[in-house]
């Protein structure tokens, strides 16, 4: 400890003009968890799989596309478990061929070939299947961070969470279940054309086409809540998606009124496309399909060159807005699901806090009066040792941009109680020292000295368990563990440097001590 | 000057036989309660949704559950929450998705006429996985805060001090896991972190008495004391500030 009253004076005094800057404006300085000023938190997992199992849907309907061009019959095609596709040609001879194409798709390994009937397997390469999940994982973040960025919420945190997991924060939503429909939302825009060959009942039954697929249109009765489900029979392939759209907004819907729907604009290619398919097929009808919903499968009368279309699906005015907001987003690679969900309303964050508040300023006031009654002088000191620890205490977690949650709350109170336990074991000591009959500068010194190892062992090793909660734990103890860890570090400072300063400063200037008020 | 005690002189070491049985009895309570009937896991750690509502005016459980009963949640758990018209109400997994649950409760207690206006103030919803993770996790944090605490008294002290110093925190985290049991409270995520506060505090008077004996021992062991001796004087040494701090901290709580 160093003899130098002055630089001891001017490192507390650097200490507190920190803290009192971070501090300063309060308001702004320390954000405050969910659980206080009420929002929604929720954990997505991100079914990876089925983005693998999609993609090599895809290059299997490639695979058959470039066999197509090059003459070669296909018997059958189907895919094998995620990442896997068996084809059968028609004919053996083509054997060679459909090989060579085979090559053309780098990214997917040949085997299980026979080569008298036809029939080998391609299998997409491990590197590439991890790759692909890891997309999914960071697409998904991307557009789901675009969505809520459309939706208007301040200050969300969006974040990975491990291997496929996204952690969304809104604080401060006041429609929760609105908020998870837009992110949970897939939106997954398709165009394919109605397969008008096929007997709808038939297929509905299970006789479908393999390159074909049963899509249902929902149709909810305004009046009397009623849903019909409408079967098409649409071709598998998907002409165009959403990821050719530029544009996406709400229209009131000239043909119905009170319905609303969605206007939407191809980007350069997407205009070609859409003019091309609209030329090919006038007199047929094409299906636009949301997440696996029909929304509506209008005839084609004529090539539609500008790129425009418009959506209609019996949409309120914010089914319609949030609609437009998830297509202009863009999809997510793969659908996800909710693993946690915690949603609280703000007059609870504002109790909570009322709460918190009370507990902390009860807690502090019954230490506060039993130090002082008990220890009188030194209580002060003690005290007032108090008052900083829980200044700088602030002051770290402004600094640190943590965020103050209800178990922070807790945390908090619990330091005030292990700073005060460093100063009742130092004072404890110096009385024992007085006791054996010391005079009161070396009782006060033996009492500092002597209680330092045991403080710094107490705090470490609670710290050791903060640091431990902070490591395993989730949102709310994570924020127990940080007020924990951090008030630790500030009550080694507080209790022991800053209160031995008082006493040196009461204490060691005058020339003669009769007593020491303790 | 105010003491609480004076030159205390309690023979704990001598007396230590009392202290087994005591401690016994209320070991055996506590195991005996936590196997019987358990400890009701919040779900935190079974997954479920929990959902808190509060009404204008103070209803009855029962009346709350005829509510319940409209959307077929009659046999969810329903408890009273810090005042009479709040309730917290658990659903297990699989009764229903979590979608809607929040705006489920809240349109099947507004339809109930007994029942006031109803406002959601939370919902939560754990899914079987997450709680899974949660759980094993809670038994991982546990076990690594005893073996830090372990490796930190068998590095400043000795392997023995550990050892013994866990047993202590060991004995208090089945009290405290036996009293939730006891009285039916439910262990969530914040009742972990308590416990593991509990940990902390526990070794600390531990590690107290320990530095105490150590420092006494260093300076010779004092005109033909005995090793018991020595521990009784460490521990009555340090008893006032460890009541001190107990009693302080109990405040704070």
């Amino acid at each position: 400890m160093p003899r130098n009253l002055k630089t001891r004076a001017a490192i507390v005094l650097i200490v507190l003009v920190a803290s009192i800057w971070y501090l300063y404006p309060p308001k702004r300085s320390i954000s405050l968890g969910l659980d206080l000023q009420g929002g929604i938190h929720l954990v997505l997992g991100v079914e990876t799989d089925k983005h693998v199992a999609s993609q090599t849907d895809r290059a299997a309907e490639d695979f058959r596309g470039a066999l197509d061009r090059r003459g070669i019959a296909v018997k059958s095609l189907a895919r094998e478990g995620l990442r896997a596709f068996t084809v059968e040609l028609a004919s053996p001879q083509s054997w060679n061929d459909a090989l060579t194409v085979a090559g053309e798709f780098q990214t997917f390994e040949r085997g299980r070939e026979d080569q008298g009937a036809g029939r080998f397997t391609l299998t997409m390469s491990e590197r590439e299947a991890l790759r692909l999940r890891d997309d999914a994982v960071r697409q998904g973040l991307e557009t789901i961070r675009n969505r809520v960025d459309q939706f208007g919420v301040a200050e969300p945190t969006i974040t990975r969470q491990g291997e496929d997991r996204i952690l969304i924060q809104l604080p401060g939503v006041q429609d929760p279940e609105r908020a998870k429909a837009l992110i949970g939302k897939t939106a997954l825009l398709e165009f394919k054309l109605v397969n008008e060959n096929v007997d709808v009942q038939a297929a509905v039954q299970g006789r479908v086409p393999e390159d074909s697929e049963v899509v249902y249109q929902r149709r909810v009765d305004r009046e009397t809540k009623e849903e019909r489900r409408i079967p098409y029979v649409v071709y598998k392939r998907a002409l165009l998606t959403g990821a050719e759209l530029t544009r996406a907004d709400v229209q009131a819907d000239p043909n119905s009124s009170g319905n609303w729907q969605v206007a939407i604009e191809f980007t350069p290619n997407g205009t070609r496309i859409f003019g091309e398919i609209t030329e090919q097929n006038v007199g047929r009808h094409l299906a636009v399909i949301l997440d696996g919903n029909l929304q509506l499968a209008p005839r084609i009368n004529e090539r539609i060159p500008g790129g425009k279309a418009v959506i209609t699906g019996q949409y309120t005015i914010d089914e319609a807005r949030d609609t437009a907001i998830v297509l202009r987003a863009g999809a997510l690679p793969a659908p996800v699901t909710i693993l946690e969900e915690r949603t609280v309303g703000p007059s609870l964050g504002a109790d909570s806090i009322r709460q918190g508040m009370i507990a902390i300023v009860a807690s502090a006031l019954i230490v506060f009066v039993f130090m002082l009654v008990y220890y009188r002088l030194s209580g002060l000191i003690a005290d007032v040792g108090l008052v900083l620890n829980l200044v700088i205490l602030l002051a770290c977690m402004a600094a640190f941009g943590a965020t103050l949650t209800l178990p922070g709350i807790a945390g908090i109170a619990l330091t005030i109680g292990m700073a005060v336990d460093t100063n009742i074991l130092i004072f404890e000591r110096i009385r024992e020292e007085l006791k054996v009959g010391k005079t009161p500068r070396s009782a006060i010194d033996a009492g500092f000295h002597r209680a330092l190892r045991t403080i710094i062992d107490t705090h470490l090793t609670v710290m050791v368990t903060a640091a431990i909660l902070y490591n395993f734990g989730t949102g709310p103890v994570k924020g127990f563990a940080v007020s924990l860890f951090v008030g630790l570090a500030a009550s080694l400072f507080t209790a022991y440097f800053f209160t031995r300063l008082l006493f040196d400063v009461i204490y060691m200037g005058r020339r003669k001590v009769e007593a020491v008020s303790i | 000057m105010i003491q609480v005690f004076r030159n205390p002189s309690y023979r704990f070491i001598e007396n230590r036989k009392w202290a087994y049985l005591l401690s016994a009895v209320v070991l055996a309570v506590c195991l005996g309660s936590l196997v019987a009937q358990g400890l009701r896991y919040d779900i935190d750690f079974t997954g479920g949704t929990l959902v808190q509502v509060r009404f204008d005016t103070a209803p009855s459980v029962a009346d709350v559950r005829r509510g319940l009963a409209r959307t077929g949640l009659g046999d969810a758990v329903i408890q009273e929450f810090g005042e009479a018209r709040e309730f917290i109400i658990r659903v297990p997994l699989g009764a229903a998705s979590s979608e809607e649950m929040g705006k489920r409760v809240e349109a099947a207690l507004a339809q109930e006429p007994a029942l006031g206006k109803v406002e959601v103030r939370r919902v939560e919803f754990v899914g079987p996985q997450v709680g899974r993770e949660l759980q094993q996790q809670a038994l991982y944090a546990v076990l690594a805060g005893l073996g830090g605490i372990l490796l930190y008294i068998a590095i400043r002290f000795d392997i023995k001090g550990g050892v013994a110093a866990v047993a202590a925190v060991f004995h208090d985290v089945v009290v405290v896991l036996g009293a939730l049991s006891l009285t039916h409270r439910e262990f969530s995520l914040p009742v972990l972190a308590g416990i593991l506060t509990i940990i902390g505090y526990s070794v600390n008077d531990t590690i107290v008495a320990y530095d105490r004996l150590r420092e006494n021992r260093g300076k010779g062991m004092v005109k033909g004391k005995t090793f018991a001796q020595a521990m009784n004087d460490a521990v009555n040494q340090t008893l006032s500030r460890t009541v001190l701090t107990t009693v302080t901290t109990f405040f704070s709580a």
